[in-house]
């Protein structure tokens, strides 16, 4: 962990600062701008509840046909340790969210049992009385925005496709591609490390990589803001990483833009290893850490969407996702 | 019209009412822009002295009247023992001291506090008659003497074209010792000053005119008396006349006490009277001469503003005014730098609280208390207990901390740990609250990361509130809001890239 922070700060350091207008010309999207002139433009605020939680979320893809991770419970108000008990006791893999969760914050995986214990993604045995008080926290209020009350959600644990097993530390790999008015426009795989501490957070540590949108496979890989080619822990090669269904994955994509109605949208896809691709969650203020996995900016990516004619813009979901996959190749 | 557009309306208008209401207190008010400017206030004195015969007195002092270039801020009357009142007669204000009996000697005393206002027009209108009466000059013995003025009249008349270049070669000719009808009026009004003198040559000449009293205003001058100027009329306005140098104009820094009329002071039941004046200058705060001198008016302006409040309250307000300077600074390090903090406005209610404590001791403090009291968030979290529970258990422990510093430090003799108590409590709980929480999701380093970016901001916005002229702005010009709310309409406008940006994305340029 430390070792990471230091040479972080050092890259930091050595890199200095770039010209503004460097990174105005390689089209890159800064915080301001995405705020204003996507969020705010294309993002009716009135739709925000549908992604902000995400037990919406899972009523609406319900509805729209998008396939999800299973709910198992819901608590919607602050429930008994009966209560929690009879929901998570027959199950053997299962994860508590917050319904509004920011962040990934308050996201408590359990991946198996030993006996009365229950074990965390990355070993660690915790116990009923932990999980419960995790329960009442996410209650409270402790991890959504302004600490208002919030919901807890209880899932199945999605079993995941082996196929990121080399490209992935403890954690859980998924996919988060930007869907802006309907097309999807960029894409990448977040890979947990060992300094990610299982998490799929860039800014702690995990692995960004750049997911070429016409082939689903990898174009480019960074951590902590540094080029690699190999997984740090697992030494696996990023260029051999190819998504499958890559299509299908862009469609479901590209879908949560009826779903949701956000014209500028980040969806989290994992992929499970029946079911394909499944909808974690929704964002309509995502990062722009993307910028960084893929080595290029959203910028001209966006304006070539802007240009777009209302024709083009009314397209069928598999047109736009076809209409993407050509447009935005990644030039290798 | 795009909310783009509506902005910058708003903004634009924002912006042009604070400046207009800011220059309009600045250049009508006389509110000063810099802080620490000093102007320099005289306080005047008139003492009356005389003897008292013992029988009823009654003594009656003309008063200065407001002036384009002098305002009076206030007044004192000292009349031990004497009824006092004052009375107008036409035009002219009076103080009139009377007492049934009173003997020995008397000192009546009028003081007055005058502020000399820049650039302000010396020349003062007048509404006097201009009617000359002619001096006797038909006695015999005066042939000489009257055949010496109409000689200098005369004189002055041919070296002059108007009634102000006559009077100047008059004053000067009378100021010349070489001139001998000049020494010869002289020798016969011995007991006569210059002015006397002028103003008999000038009704000769058939000018109206009329004696000023007053005194030049320098420094620590004590028992002057009062020294005379000259006015005469050109038939149009009256003009000013410096008699030794025989100059038009009022000379800088000459107080007029007194113009034309009748005498400075009317002694009933007294003699060995005398007016005498001493002067002090004073340098006293820009805003208290500007405070004092509209509070006559009540400007509604100034009427209606925090200057109202009671003293208490404004000091309170003084504080409340520092606020919205303290979130700009947050919005601009967030919106240009880009700086990660704990709560949007956490660093705006620390940087208040060190404003009071001093930045070391607020910074030792807050630090103590968020080390402490996230040792006891941790063990309370082992105690399984509701969220709400939780909080305010450590709220309370962060008052229990808060208690313990002021107690031992001031055992210890360390006064400045007192002032704790200004830290917001409840905003210190959440602050370890969500610490914590940071703490056991990202790890210690997000937690220095986090609590480092707030004191860094409440750092900042501390040095731009306590900087001498923010103080001074925010609260002598609250106006200035306005143009600080234009700025930050302006600001949340901005699209352009963050300075956290210009290294974020530093490894994508190859």
């Amino acid at each position: 962990m430390r070792q990471f922070t230091f040479r972080h700060l050092f890259n930091k350091v050595r890199g200095g600062v770039i010209s503004p207008l460097v990174l105005r010309d390689m089209g890159i999207l800064g915080m301001n701008a995405r705020n204003i002139h996507y969020i705010a433009r294309y993002n009716d605020r009135r739709k925000f509840p549908t992604v902000d939680d995400k037990l919406n979320t899972k009523r609406a893809a319900g509805q729209a046909g998008i396939p999800v991770p299973e709910l198992i419970k819901a608590f919607e108000t602050p429930a008994s340790r009966k209560r929690v008990m009879a929901v998570i006791e027959p199950l053997w893999q299962f994860v508590v969210k917050p319904a509004r969760g920011s962040g990934g914050k308050g996201i408590l995986v359990i991946a198996g049992r030993n006996g009365d214990k229950f074990r965390k993604t990355s070993g660690v045995e915790v116990e009923v009385l932990d999980i419960l008080r995790h329960v009442n926290n996410i209650h409270s209020g402790l991890y959504s925005l302004g600490g208002k009350p919030d919901r807890v959600m209880v899932e199945a644990l999605v079993d995941f496709d082996p196929i990121f097993q080399n490209y992935s530390f403890e954690g859980v790999p998924d996919i988060r591609v930007i869907v802006f008015r309907g097309f999807p426009v960029m894409a990448m795989l977040r890979c947990s490390t060992h300094a990610s501490d299982g998490k799929a957070n860039l800014h702690q540590g995990a692995v960004g990589v750049g997911i070429d949108l016409a082939t689903g496979k990898s174009s480019h890989a960074v951590q902590r803001g540094l080029r690699i080619h190999r997984h740090p822990d697992t030494d696996f090669p990023f260029d051999q990483l190819e998504v499958p269904g890559w299509h299908d994955l862009l469609h479901l994509a590209a879908s949560c833009y009826e779903m949701t109605g956000l014209g500028y949208l980040g969806c989290d896809i994992v992929l499970d290893r029946e079911r394909g691709p499944l909808l974690l969650e929704a964002n309509a203020r995502p990062g722009l850490a993307i910028q960084v996995a893929n080595g290029v900016g959203l910028r001209r990516h966006l304006r070539c969407i802007e240009g777009l004619d209302s024709e083009m813009l009314g397209k069928r979901v598999e047109q736009r996702v076809d209409f993407s996959m050509r447009t935005f190749a990644a030039d290798l | 019209m795009s909310p783009r557009v509506q902005v910058y309306l708003i903004a634009v208008l924002l912006a042009l009412i604070g400046a207009g209401l800011t220059a309009y207190k600045h250049f009508e008010l006389g509110f000063p822009l810099l802080p620490g400017e000093y102007r320099t206030v005289w306080t005047i004195e008139a003492k009356v002295g005389f003897e008292a015969e013992g029988g009823p007195v009654k003594a009656a002092l003309t008063l200065p009247r407001a002036q384009r270039n002098m305002e009076i801020l206030g007044e004192t009357f000292s009349s031990s023992g004497f009824g006092f009142y004052i009375a107008q007669e036409n035009d002219d204000y009076r103080a009139l001291w009377s007492r049934r009996s009173a003997e020995g000697t008397q000192s009546l005393f009028y003081q007055l506090d005058v502020y000399q206002r820049p650039g302000a027009p010396l020349a003062q209108p007048l509404n006097l008659s201009t009617q000359v009466q002619k001096p006797f000059l038909g006695a015999r013995e005066q042939e000489a003497v009257r055949l010496a003025i109409y000689a200098l009249v005369e004189q002055a008349r041919e070296h002059s074209s108007d009634v102000e270049s006559f009077t100047t070669q008059l004053l000067i000719e009378l100021n010349n010792d070489d001139n001998q009808d000049r020494n010869l009026i002289f020798r016969h009004y011995a007991d006569s000053t210059l002015v006397d003198v002028a103003l008999l040559i000038l009704a000769t000449a058939d000018i109206p005119a009329h004696r000023i009293r007053g005194l030049y205003l320098e420094d620590d001058r004590r028992r002057l008396a009062p020294e005379d100027l000259l006015e005469a009329n050109d038939g149009k306005h009256w003009i000013v006349f410096e008699p030794t140098t025989g100059m038009p104009g009022v000379p800088e820094n000459f107080f007029i006490w007194q113009r034309g009329g009748k005498s400075l002071l009317d002694l009933e039941g007294g003699r060995n009277s005398q007016v005498t004046f001493s002067v002090i200058a004073n340098d006293v705060p820009a805003r208290d001469v500007s405070m004092r001198s509209t509070s006559r008016d009540r400007e509604a302006l100034v009427d209606f503003s925090i200057y109202s409040l009671p003293i208490e309250q404004q000091s309170i307000f003084k504080l409340i005014l520092l606020v919205p300077v303290g979130a700009l600074v947050v919005v601009l390090l967030r919106v240009f730098v880009g700086l990660r903090t704990s709560g949007t406005f956490m660093p705006v209610l620390l940087a208040i609280a060190f404003i009071e404590t001093q930045l070391l001791t607020g910074l030792a403090i807050f630090t103590l208390i968020l080390i402490l009291g996230l040792w006891v968030r941790f063990y309370l979290s082992r105690l399984n207990l509701l969220l709400v529970s939780r909080i305010a258990a450590v709220v309370v422990t962060v008052v229990i901390i808060m208690a313990a510093i002021s107690v031992i430090s001031y055992k210890l003799g360390i006064e400045q740990a007192l002032t704790v108590t200004f830290f917001p409590m409840i905003i210190l709980a959440w602050t370890i609250e969500r610490m914590s929480i940071v703490w056991e999701e990202d790890g210690p380093y997000e937690v220095i990361v986090q609590a480092g970016g707030s004191l860094l901001v409440a750092i900042l916005a501390w040095w731009v509130m306590t900087n001498r002229y923010v103080e001074h702005w925010t609260f002598n010009f609250p106006e200035l809001l306005l143009l600080l709310l234009a700025f930050i309409l302006v600001v949340g406008n901005y699209t352009g890239y963050r300075f956290s940006e210009l290294m974020r994305f530093r490894p994508l340029v190859k």
